[in-house]
């Protein structure tokens, strides 16, 4: 019966617009996010905490960048592709860009499907999502072992200062660690969806709770947030 | 163990009247965000104008403050498209959006905290250990 109380949403209590409603549903007692599920509102607090530790990366990055007194290595030049006899700056990123915006596409129109409770639709939309995912992660490890060869370390770098290797790996590391999360999460609910366990409510194995398909918008929210990083990461780190 | 058995096997029955309910009103009524899918196809197609725009920067290789600015533009409008439509926050209750949204806002304090630090320390750099010329 705790679990009825938990996520029923459906009730949503009316509230005077723009900031006093703000102010009201804060103040009122028990629950803030007063027709917001516990799933999605956890999954978007977890998505704060992880924005910060995004920007942190981002920061030490920009500090050790602007500290530095050896120029810092071109991005442009470093990410060149040659591609026949011709040399496309960035060529890759730009690829891997566009594969993360196209996966982040077919998640929105699988949590459309969910809700329509489209079982098929939904699960091939977000198995192409999980295969976009895993195309990224494969460039990037193409790319990680292109600039190892190159000779790129934590501690130094044939081109400049030597700070470039250790903020490339941890940024772009950490955000394919999260990629690579992604993949496993969708796959594990694309599974639930083709089984069919949220039209007939099966309880989850760990959590014995019963499943409805809004965990395909908490899975999309996760997957959009790992596009959102690689819109910084790319203007900040490869682009600026 | 055993009472969770029972109280599992009890509610078979009225799981099936559950799917068959949930299969009947899935075609005419849905539940959660609904919106059609032509405004997430226009979406994903202003995502892609937008990131070959910010490439183009670079392939075109601009620069002075024209670069930062439409980098930090482009930027900006393919964020702001994510959250608030792929990631439906432009739908969701005030109270969250706020709650959500603001706190990144804090970090520019930080972003300017440690670009006057980074300052110090390279000038610091440049006049002590600065290579003897």
């Amino acid at each position: 019966m705790a679990e009825t109380a938990l996520t029923n949403t459906a009730t949503s209590i009316t509230r005077p617009a723009g900031w006093r409603g703000i102010a009201a549903d804060w103040s009122s007692d028990q629950r803030a996010f007063k027709n917001v599920s516990w799933g999605k509102a956890m999954m978007w607090i977890f998505l704060l905490s992880d924005t910060f530790i995004f920007s942190c990366f981002l920061l030490s990055y920009m500090t050790a960048r602007m500290s530095t007194t050896v120029p810092w290595p071109n991005p442009s030049e470093v990410f060149a592709l040659t591609i026949g006899d011709r040399k496309i700056p960035l060529i890759l990123i730009a690829i891997m860009t566009f594969i993360l915006i196209s996966s982040s596409g077919t998640m929105a129109m699988a949590v459309n499907f969910g809700y329509r409770r489209d079982r098929t639709k939904t699960a091939a939309l977000m198995l192409a999502t999980a295969a976009f995912g895993a195309t990224f992660v494969g460039m990037q490890a193409f790319e990680w072992t292109k600039l190892i060869m190159e000779g790129v370390r934590p501690w130094g770098n044939p081109w400049g200062a030597p700070q470039f290797g250790s903020s490339f790996f941890m940024i772009t590391g950490f955000h394919g660690t999260h990629v690579t999360i992604g993949v496993i999460f969708l796959i594990a609910i694309a599974r639930k969806v083709w089984r069919g366990d949220f039209d007939v409510e099966r309880r989850g194995f760990f959590t014995s709770r019963r499943g409805y398909y809004e965990i395909v918008e908490i899975t999309g929210l996760y997957w959009h947030f790992v596009d959102l990083v690689w819109v910084f990461i790319f203007a900040f780190f490869y682009l600026w | 163990m055993t009472n969770a058995a029972v109280h599992v096997e009890g509610q078979q029955p009225s799981l099936h009247i559950h799917v068959h309910e949930a299969l009947a009103s899935g075609a005419t009524q849905a539940k959660g965000q609904q919106h059609p899918i032509k405004l997430y196809l226009v979406v994903w197609g202003w995502l892609f104008v937008l990131s070959t725009c910010s490439y183009l920067v670079d392939y075109f290789g601009i620069h002075g403050y024209l670069r930062p600015s439409l980098i930090l533009l482009f930027m900006v409008l393919k964020a702001g498209l994510i959250v608030a439509v792929f990631m439906h926050m432009a739908w969701e209750r005030l109270a969250l959006a706020y709650a959500i949204l603001l706190p990144p806002v804090l970090v520019l304090v930080f972003v300017a905290i440690m670009v006057f630090e980074s300052d110090y320390t390279h000038l610091l750099r440049v006049l002590f250990f600065a290579p003897p010329t």
